[in-house]
């Protein structure tokens, strides 16, 4: 199939049409305003629901109603955004309801800035509301990658009932690339939503959707309930890849944009004769625990490089179990690591001067 | 033998739950006129209601239609979510002063700017029922409340909030009447109006809201006559009853 050339964030929003979405609900705020103005024109020529609500807070609300009704349904936001939308992702969880989020993450804390950054890492991959959840989230380094991956996310929040976070910065949202719209998706084994509260009795009994257990008994079992589901994630779907593994002396771990400028920075160190693997986390909730493990005999240090002052460097040592040495690299505040930088850190750990 | 009449039973509307209000408090006589409505109009079966958070948090064992709990104020969007991808679907939310006047006042305005065609049963008793009897956007002046424990004052505290009256000004809205169950003949009246709001819905004609002046007789610390006296001397003077917009009547 043809690759059509689109910016990031109109091809998110496209690849969530593809997906069947039924609804988008979404509020205004940089770097993701592509998304919810494609979405303002085509939603409404596919004869299907477009709000631009009056806040984050209502956004996810009106979410959470949709996808109590049953229907396919997505927001988008940046950092400060989603922090807002916590309360009404933390419900949806607890009332086990599916829907994808789009974070396309730029600098913070409070209003920040607006350039690409990974510093919400521990927001999204903590629950970020309140409450015992988890969300499963994607971490796409392209946007061949992030389109396939929120075709299938809607699968995953359909099987989980669960809501679903893609997890990609501002340099995503704002490069474009050339997009196959037609690959081939994983299809997800998903059974009618005869629990959705959507008016459409014919016969069934009432259904409810709800997130309040008053007797703590009640409440424990249903975390217990959810608490299979964060299990099933991490048992038999982690995503991650492994780069550059044969023969590497050390280790970048990366995800999303970052990932990919890594890339760029192993060849230069091929160069200087230092054979470096990366290990891309694709999910981050699940954290890829497993790509861990397979690492060859031959890596002697680790070297985290995120957007962030050091956010998933906290799991990268909850799975290593202190058996290598873990060096951190970080650019944050919207500032974007260069591939030369990258590959002098590496230097500088293979050398022993770090 | 004589044939027995049923003269009067419980709405098919309502389901056999024990409703969990205090003694006294109006929200079943409220909760009676709700599910008589969708029976009237025949939309019980198509109708998915929103629970807010407050006394009437749990109602969605209550009703017998389709229940969404919605967080605290968000009840109006959650309702505008469900409406947007279920278009005939009837969609009310239930909520009370704090939850709609406080916290969720953004989301019912907003609900109301874009028309949505929903309806909101606002029920106002002056008071934070269910954590205890807190000061409410639309508590009275000199009303003693434990956050106000003197009375409210207008120098820190502001004014009671009118609702009916600020919602009948957003260009957005269709129907908005405020109402009282406090005896029998209003009982009914509140039923007229709240059928109006459903058919107005039924009809795609667009947002509708009614406000019910009701009682608290546990945090207000009176018992459950001298509450619907003081509801009929304090409140309705300040919060007066009527139809405040009604965008059908030039239809008729």
């Amino acid at each position: 199939m043809a690759k059509v050339l689109m910016k990031g964030n109109e091809a998110m929003a496209l690849a969530a049409i593809k997906a069947g979405l039924d609804a988008f609900y979404g509020y205004p705020i940089t770097p993701q305003n592509e998304l919810p103005e494609y979405l303002s024109k085509h939603m409404a020529l596919h004869g299907r629901a477009f709000v631009q609500s009056e806040s984050e807070v209502s956004a996810i609300n009106m979410v959470y109603g949709a996808a109590g009704a049953g229907a396919r349904v997505m927001t988008s936001s940046s950092s400060p955004g989603i922090a807002l939308k916590q309360e009404g992702i933390s419900y949806m969880a607890g009332a086990e309801l599916p829907a994808v989020i789009i974070n396309v993450m730029r600098g913070g804390p409070g209003l920040g800035g607006i350039q690409p950054s990974q510093a919400d890492y521990k927001q999204i991959t903590r629950g970020g509301g309140n409450g015992d959840y988890y969300l499963y989230s994607l971490a796409p380094e392209s946007l061949q990658e992030a389109v396939d991956l929120i075709k299938e996310s809607f699968d995953i929040a359909d099987y989980f009932r669960n809501p679903v976070m893609i997890a990609v910065d501002g340099l995503i949202g704002q490069m474009m690339e050339p997009v196959d719209f037609e690959k081939e998706v994983p299809k997800w084994d998903l059974q009618p939503k005869t629990w959705a509260a959507n008016g459409e009795r014919d016969g069934r009994s009432k259904n409810i959707i709800n997130s309040l257990y008053l007797d703590p008994a009640v409440l424990e079992q249903h975390n217990h309930k959810l608490g299979k589901k964060y299990q099933e994630m991490k048992d038999k779907h982690q995503r991650y890849e492994m780069i550059n593994m044969e023969n590497a002396e050390i280790v970048i771990v990366s995800y999303g944009s970052t990932a990919r400028i890594a890339r760029t920075a192993i060849e230069i160190l091929k160069q200087q004769g230092v054979n470096c693997g990366i290990l891309r986390p694709i999910t981050i909730y699940p954290f890829p625990a497993n790509g861990f493990a397979e690492l060859p005999k031959t890596v002697k240090d680790l070297l985290v490089v995120e957007m962030s002052m050091g956010q998933m460097i906290d799991d990268v040592k909850i799975v290593n179990e202190g058996k290598l040495p873990i060096h951190f690299y970080g650019r944050c505040g919207g500032i974007v690591p260069e591939a030369e930088e990258i590959a002098e850190q590496v230097l500088k750990i293979v050398r022993g001067e770090k | 033998m004589e044939k027995v009449k049923t003269v009067y039973k419980k709405s098919e509307g309502l389901s056999d739950f024990h409703l969990s209000y205090c003694p006294g408090c109006t929200h079943g006589i409220i909760h009676k006129l709700v599910a008589e409505s969708l029976v009237d109009l025949e939309i019980l079966d198509r109708t998915v209601g929103i629970s807010s958070v407050g006394c009437s948090a749990l109602n969605y064992d209550f009703f017998s239609c389709d229940m969404q709990q919605a967080p605290h104020g968000r009840a109006p969007a959650v309702a505008t979510g469900i409406k947007r991808v279920k278009p005939d679907t009837i969609v009310f939310t239930y909520q009370g002063d704090g939850d709609l006047a406080s916290i969720g006042i953004a989301e019912a305005i907003h609900a109301a700017h874009r028309g949505e065609n929903i309806t909101i049963v606002f029920v106002n008793n002056a008071i934070y029922g269910m954590t205890g009897g807190q000061m409410a956007p639309t508590t009275l002046l000199g009303q003693k409340t434990t956050t106000s424990p003197d009375g409210r004052e207008a120098a820190t505290m502001g004014l009671p909030l009118r609702i009916s009256e600020m919602f009948a000004t957003i260009p957005g809205a269709t129907y908005i009447e405020r109402v009282s169950v406090h005896n029998p003949q209003h009982v009914n009246k509140a039923k007229k109006a709240l059928k109006k709001a459903f058919e107005i819905q039924k009809n795609k004609q667009g947002f509708s809201m009614i406000e019910f002046i009701s009682t608290c007789p546990v945090n207000w610390g009176m018992n459950p006559k001298d509450a619907v006296d003081w509801a009929v001397d304090n409140m309705i003077p300040y919060y007066p009853l009527g139809v405040y917009k009604d965008k059908t009547a030039g239809d008729k």
